[in-house]
C-alpha cells in the first residue's frame, strides 16, 4: 500500500479485534479444545494464567492471612509463650489447630499453596505478555479500523484541502506530540503511553524480586540473643551467645564474627500526666570491634530504631533491666559469691524478678556440704508498704530502690550436669530458711545487708547495675526486597498514571470534491482525556485543513449511520470497542 | 534516672479547644448542607437543564461568531448514549474555549441545591463552615503537634484527627480546584464528625512525647502517607456507596419503580451526579492511592527492619496491611477483568476498604501486637 492512493474505496484493515486491545492481557478461553490429556493439560494451564483465576487467587490469599492476625503465631516476637499460653486456654481445639497448621499460618501448606500457585500464574501471564509487549513495539501500530466515526471517540468534518496534505500533515502533528505515528494506506496510525504496559510489566515482575528476597532471607538468615550487664562482653560464638536460631545456609559455624561491649546505658522515662512511667529513651553506649582484631576496638551507641552494623550482622536493642549487686557471706565471713544478677522485668513499671544460686557455699552450719539460693524482687521504685499490693514496682526509674529476698538453702542442682535456667530456682531439694516459723524475708535499701537466720552466714545488696538485651541478626536479600519493593512502586506509578492510547486520522477524497477528514481515538474507559487530546489534535490539524463553510451538514449527509446511536450497544459484536470493554469470558 | 522533655500544657490544652471548636462548626455546616438538601428541589431540575443547554448555546454561537476553528468529538458512552465536546479556538488570541454537553442517559445531576437559590445559599454557607472548620482543626493539629516539639501523629487520637483533616483537605482541595464536588460536602462533614467523635471519645490520650520506638524520621514518613491514604480511601469509599445507590436507582426507575434504594427520594438521587461518574471518581482515588499505600507498607517494613531487625514479622497490623493491600489489587484487578466491572468490582472495593477500616481501629483495639501505642 502507497500513501498515495486516491481511491475513494477505504483500504481494508488488516485485523480490526487486534488494533482495539490497548492491554495485553491474556483472552479468556472457553472450554477444553483438542482431545485426551494433552489438551486438558493446556486447557487447565489456560485457565490458571487467565485474569480470572488470577482474581480469585489474590481474593483467596487476602482471606488466608486473616487467621495468622487473630491465632498467636510461632515466628512473631516471643511467639512460642503465646502460643503455649493460647493453647493452654483452649484446650479442647489447640490439636485441632496443630493440625490445620494455624499456628503456623504463614509457612503453612495451605497458605504456600495458594502463593504458590498465585506466583505459577504470574510467571505464566507475565512471560507471554513481555514477548508479546517486545513485539508491539517491534511493529508499526495497529493501521486504522475501516470506520473510524463508529469508534467510541471521534470527529469529522469536510475539508478543500487535499486529502495527502491533510494526512501527510496529520503524521506530523501526532510525531510533534510523542506519538509514534505510522502514515500508510491513506491513513495514520498513532500511539502513545507504551510506558504504561512497561510499568504494568515491571510491577509484575518486581514481585518476583519480592518473593526471592523473602525466600533468601528465610534460607540464609539467623538470629541470636545476648544479655549483658553494663561492663560485660561477649565474642560472637555460639557458646556466648545466650540463643541462637539458625537456617540452612547460617548456622551456628557461620557466625559473622565480632566482640561487643556494653559500656553504660541510659534510660529516661515520663514522670508526670496519664502517661507516666512511658519509656521515652533508652541508649546502649557501645564497644566493638569487627573480626579479630583487638585493635580495632570502636566506640558506639544502639538505641531502639539505631541497631549497629558489625562485619555482616545487625545488632538491635531489644530490651533492659536492672541486675542488682550481691555479695553471700558463709557463717565463717567468707565471701562466697559476689556478682551482678540480672533480674528480669514483669510489668512496664520494671517490677523484676530473679534468682540468686550461691553453688560454691561450701559447708553450712550443720557440717554437711551445702549451696544457698535466693529468689525475690528488685524494684526500681519501691511502695512505702506492700500492704495489699505485694512487691509492684510503681515506677521504672530508680527513684526508691528495693530488693525483696526469700532464701533457701540445700540442693540447687547445678551439678547434676543438666541444663539449668538461671533466671528460675528448682525448689524441689530446698528448703526455705525460716525465722520465727515465718518464711524469711528481707527488704534491703542499696548499701544494706541481712544476717541470714540459722547461722547461715549475710546477705549484702551492694548496689545495682542496668543490663542490657540484644538481638543480633544476620538477614541477606533485605537489599532484593528494598528494590523489588522500589521497582514495583515505579511500575505501578507508571501502569496506573500513564494512558495508553491510540489515535488515527483518515483524509479522503470525496468524488463529489473535497475531502473527508476523520479522526478517532481510543483509550480506556476511565479516562476522559483522550476526547480532549482528540479536540486539540483535530483544531491544529484545521491549519492544514479548514473545514469547508457547509461543514455541519457535511457531516450528518456523508456519514449517515452516525446520527443515532455512534457506538451499537451490542459491544462485543462491534468490533470498534476498546479492550477493556470486550468480553472476554 | 533522668526527667523526659516536659509538655507545654498551655499548648495541649488549646490544641484540644481548637478541635472541640472545628466539630461544632463541621456540625454548623453539616445542618446547612442537610438545609441544602432539603430545600433543594428536584422540579427545577428541568429547568436548569434547559437554561443550561441555551447558555451552552450561546456560549458556542458567541465562540462561533470570532471563531476560525471550531471542532466537535462525539464520546460514546457506555450506556448508549452520546457526550460532546466542542473546542474552539479563537482567531487570533489562540486561546480555545470547551464546552461540553452530554447525552440524555448520562446527565450529571445539578447537585444539591438544584435551582433553589435559598438552598444554594445554604450550600455556600456550609461550604463556607466546613473551610472554617478545617482551619480550626489544622490549628488543633499544629498546636498539639507543638506542646510537645514532634511530628502530632503518635498514638490513635492524633492519627484521628489528623486523617479526619486530610479527607476534609482533600474535598475542599477538589472544590477549589474549580471541580462540580459540593454533593461530597455531606457526606464528607458527616465522616470527618464521626471520625473526630470517636477520637475525642474513646481514643484521647493526653498530649505527651513518644516511646522509643516510634524515635524515626520513618515515623512522619510511614504515618503521613498511612493517614493521606487513609482520608483518600475513605472518600473513594463514599463515591463507591453513591455509585451502588445510583446504580440501584437508575435501575429500579427503568423497572418502573418512583423511589431511590431503601425508599430513598428520587429528588436526592436525581440531583446527584451520574452512576458512571462516581463509578470513575472511585476508580480515579483508589488507583491514584495504590502506589501511595504500597509505598506506605514499604516504608514500614523499613521502619520495622531499623526497631525490631526483621522487616516483616506477620505482626497483626503488618498482616492487616498486607491483606488491605491485596484487596485492593483484587479490585484493580476485577476492573480489568471480564465479568468483574460494575458492581461486582465495587462490592470488591467495599471489601478492601472494610479490611482497611479494621486495620485502623480494629486492629489497636482488638488484637495486640507491636503497634500498640501509647494510650491505645
Ligand atoms: C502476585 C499477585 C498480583 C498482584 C499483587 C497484582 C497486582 C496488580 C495491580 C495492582 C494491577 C493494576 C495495575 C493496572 O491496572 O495497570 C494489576 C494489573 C494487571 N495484572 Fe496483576 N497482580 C498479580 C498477579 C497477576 C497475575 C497472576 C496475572 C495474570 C493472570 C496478572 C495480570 C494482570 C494484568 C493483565 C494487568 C493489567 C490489566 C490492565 O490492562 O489494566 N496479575 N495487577
Amino acid at each position: 500500500m502507497s500513501n498515495t492512493t486516491t481511491e475513494t474505496e477505504q483500504p481494508p484493515a488488516p485485523d480490526d479485534s487486534a488494533a482495539e486491545r490497548l492491554s495485553t492481557a491474556p483472552v479468556e478461553s472457553d472450554g477444553p479444545t483438542g482431545i485426551g490429556p494433552f489438551g486438558w493439560a493446556r486447557w487447565m494451564w489456560r485457565q490458571l494464567t487467565s485474569m480470572r483465576v488470577a482474581l480469585i487467587l489474590l481474593f483467596l490469599l487476602s482471606l488466608a492471612a486473616i487467621p495468622g492476625s487473630l491465632i498467636p503465631q510461632y515466628q512473631n516476637g516471643q511467639g512460642q509463650l503465646k502460643v503455649e499460653a493460647w493453647k493452654a486456654q483452649h484446650a479442647t481445639v489447640a490439636p485441632i489447630y496443630e493440625k490445620l497448621q494455624l499456628f503456623d499460618v504463614y509457612s503453612s501448606v495451605w497458605f504456600s499453596a495458594i502463593y504458590i500457585l498465585l506466583f505459577v500464574s504470574l510467571a505464566g501471564c507475565i512471560v507471554p505478555r513481555t514477548w508479546q509487549f517486545v513485539g508491539v513495539l517491534r511493529s508499526q501500530p495497529p493501521a486504522a479500523p475501516r470506520n473510524l466515526t463508529r469508534m467510541p471517540v471521534h470527529a469529522a468534518w469536510r475539508t478543500e484541502a487535499d486529502a495527502d496534505v491533510v494526512n501527510a500533515a496529520a503524521h506530523r502533528l501526532l510525531r510533534k506530540r510523542g506519538f509514534r505515528a505510522h502514515l500508510s494506506g491513506g491513513a495514520v496510525a498513532a500511539e502513545k503511553g507504551y510506558l504504561r504496559e512497561v510499568g504494568n510489566l515491571l510491577f509484575h515482575l518486581s514481585l518476583f524480586a519480592l518473593l526471592g528476597g523473602f525466600a533468601w532471607a528465610s534460607l540464609a538468615a539467623g538470629t541470636g540473643g545476648k544479655l549483658m550487664v553494663q561492663g560485660e562482653g561477649y565474642s560472637n560464638t555460639i557458646t556466648q551467645l545466650d540463643d541462637f536460631n539458625g537456617t540452612r545456609f547460617y548456622g551456628s559455624q557461620d557466625l559473622d564474627p565480632f566482640y561487643l561491649k556494653l559500656d553504660s546505658f541510659t534510660s529516661k522515662f515520663q514522670t508526670k500526666g496519664d502517661q507516666i512511667g512511658a519509656a521515652r529513651q533508652f541508649t546502649a553506649n557501645v564497644e566493638y570491634y569487627a573480626g579479630s582484631d583487638e585493635s580495632k576496638l570502636k566506640k558506639s551507641t544502639i538505641e531502639v530504631n539505631h541497631p549497629l552494623e558489625i562485619g555482616g550482622s545487625k545488632v538491635y536493642l531489644i530490651g533492659h533491666g536492672y541486675a542488682p549487686v550481691v555479695a553471700v557471706k558463709n557463717g565463717k565471713g567468707e565471701v562466697v559469691y559476689r556478682g551482678a544478677v540480672p533480674f528480669l522485668p514483669q510489668d512496664g513499671n520494671l517490677t523484676s524478678t530473679g534468682v540468686v544460686k550461691v553453688s560454691d557455699y561450701g559447708v553450712g552450719p550443720d557440717g554437711n556440704k551445702t549451696q544457698l539460693g535466693f529468689s525475690g524482687f528488685f524494684l526500681p521504685t519501691a511502695p512505702l508498704s506492700f500492704e495489699g499490693t505485694g512487691p509492684v514496682s510503681l515506677f521504672p526509674g530508680d527513684a526508691a530502690p528495693e530488693l525483696v529476698l526469700n532464701a533457701f538453702a540445700g540442693d540447687l542442682g547445678t551439678d547434676s550436669g543438666l541444663p539449668q535456667n538461671v533466671y528460675q530456682l528448682n525448689t524441689r531439694k530446698l528448703t526455705q530458711l525460716t525465722q520465727d516459723g515465718q518464711p524469711a524475708k528481707a527488704r534491703l535499701k542499696p548499701g544494706e545487708g541481712w544476717e541470714l537466720p540459722d547461722g547461715y552466714g549475710s546477705v549484702t545488696f551492694e548496689g545495682y547495675k542496668q543490663w542490657a538485651s540484644f538481638n543480633v541478626s544476620h538477614r541477606p536479600g533485605n537489599s532484593i526486597a528494598l528494590v523489588g519493593g522500589v521497582l514495583a512502586i515505579l511500575g505501578l506509578i507508571g501502569s496506573l498514571f500513564i494512558q495508553r492510547r491510540r489515535i488515527w486520522v483518515r483524509a479522503v477524497p470525496l468524488p463529489g470534491g473535497g475531502t473527508q477528514v476523520e479522526l478517532a481515538g481510543l483509550a480506556r474507559s476511565e479516562s476522559a482525556k483522550i476526547a480532549e487530546e482528540l479536540a486539540e489534535l483535530a483544531v491544529d490539524l484545521q491549519d492544514d485543513a479548514p473545514a469547508s463553510e457547509d461543514e455541519d451538514d457535511a457531516t450528518e449527509t456523508d456519514v449517515p449511520e452516525e446520527t443515532g446511536a455512534p457506538a451499537a450497544p451490542d459491544a462485543s459484536s462491534d468490533p470498534a470497542v476498546p479492550a477493556d470493554q470486550n468480553s472476554k469470558e | 534516672m533522668q526527667l523526659a522533655s516536659a509538655v507545654d500544657p498551655q499548648l495541649a490544652d488549646l490544641s484540644n479547644k481548637l478541635i472541640y471548636s472545628a466539630m461544632v462548626v463541621y456540625t454548623l455546616a453539616m445542618f446547612a448542607h442537610m438545609i441544602e438538601w432539603t430545600f433543594g428541589s428536584r422540579g427545577a431540575v428541568a429547568v436548569r437543564s434547559k437554561e443550561q443547554s441555551v447558555t451552552l448555546a450561546e456560549t458556542v454561537a458567541a465562540a462561533d461568531a470570532k471563531a476560525a476553528k471550531k471542532v466537535t468529538v462525539t464520546v460514546a458512552a457506555a450506556g448508549g448514549g452520546t457526550t460532546t465536546l466542542t473546542r474552539t479556538a479563537v482567531a487570533g488570541e489562540g486561546a480555545t474555549v470547551v464546552t461540553s454537553g452530554r447525552g440524555a442517559d448520562e446527565e450529571d445531576g445539578p447537585g444539591a441545591a438544584g435551582t433553589n437559590e435559598r438552598a444554594d445559599l445554604a450550600g455556600r454557607i456550609a461550604v463556607s463552615l466546613t473551610v472554617l472548620g478545617a482551619a480550626l482543626h489544622a490549628g488543633g493539629i499544629v498546636f498539639r503537634g507543638l506542646s510537645v516539639s514532634r511530628w502530632p501523629w503518635g498514638n490513635m487520637y492524633e492519627f484521628s484527627c489528623a486523617f479526619a483533616f486530610a479527607m476534609t483537605a482533600a474535598y475542599l482541595v477538589l472544590l477549589a480546584s474549580k471541580k462540580n464536588v459540593r454533593w461530597l460536602g455531606l457526606p464528607v462533614v458527616l465522616a470527618g464528625l464521626l471520625t473526630l467523635g470517636i477520637a475525642t471519645t474513646v481514643l484521647y490520650t493526653d498530649s505527651e512525647q513518644l516511646v522509643p520506638a516510634l524515635h524515626s524520621p520513618w515515623l512522619a514518613i510511614h504515618v503521613s502517607t498511612a493517614i493521606f491514604c487513609g482520608g483518600a480511601f475513605y472518600a473513594a469509599f463514599i463515591a463507591t456507596l453513591l455509585y451502588l445507590g445510583k446504580d440501584s436507582f437508575d435501575k429500579r426507575i427503568a423497572a418502573g419503580l418512583t423511589t431511590g434504594p431503601l425508599g430513598t427520594s428520587a429528588s436526592i438521587w436525581r440531583r446527584l451526579p451520574a452512576a458512571s461518574t462516581f463509578d470513575k471518581l472511585s476508580y480515579r482515588i483508589n488507583a491514584l492511592v495504590f502506589p501511595l499505600w504500597t509505598f506506605t507498607i514499604i516504608a514500614g517494613a523499613i521502619w520495622a527492619e531499623a526497631a525490631w531487625g526483621k522487616y516483616w514479622e506477620w505482626d497483626p497490623k503488618e498482616t492487616w496491611s498486607f491483606i488491605t493491600w491485596v484487596a485492593y489489587a483484587c479490585y484493580l484487578h476485577a476492573r480489568a477483568t471480564a465479568g468483574w466491572k460494575g458492581r461486582k468490582a465495587a462490592y470488591l472495593a467495599l471489601a478492601a476498604f472494610a479490611c482497611w477500616l479494621f486495620n485502623y481501629y480494629g486492629v489497636n483495639i482488638f488484637v495486640t501486637g507491636k503497634h500498640s501505642y501509647a494510650g491505645i
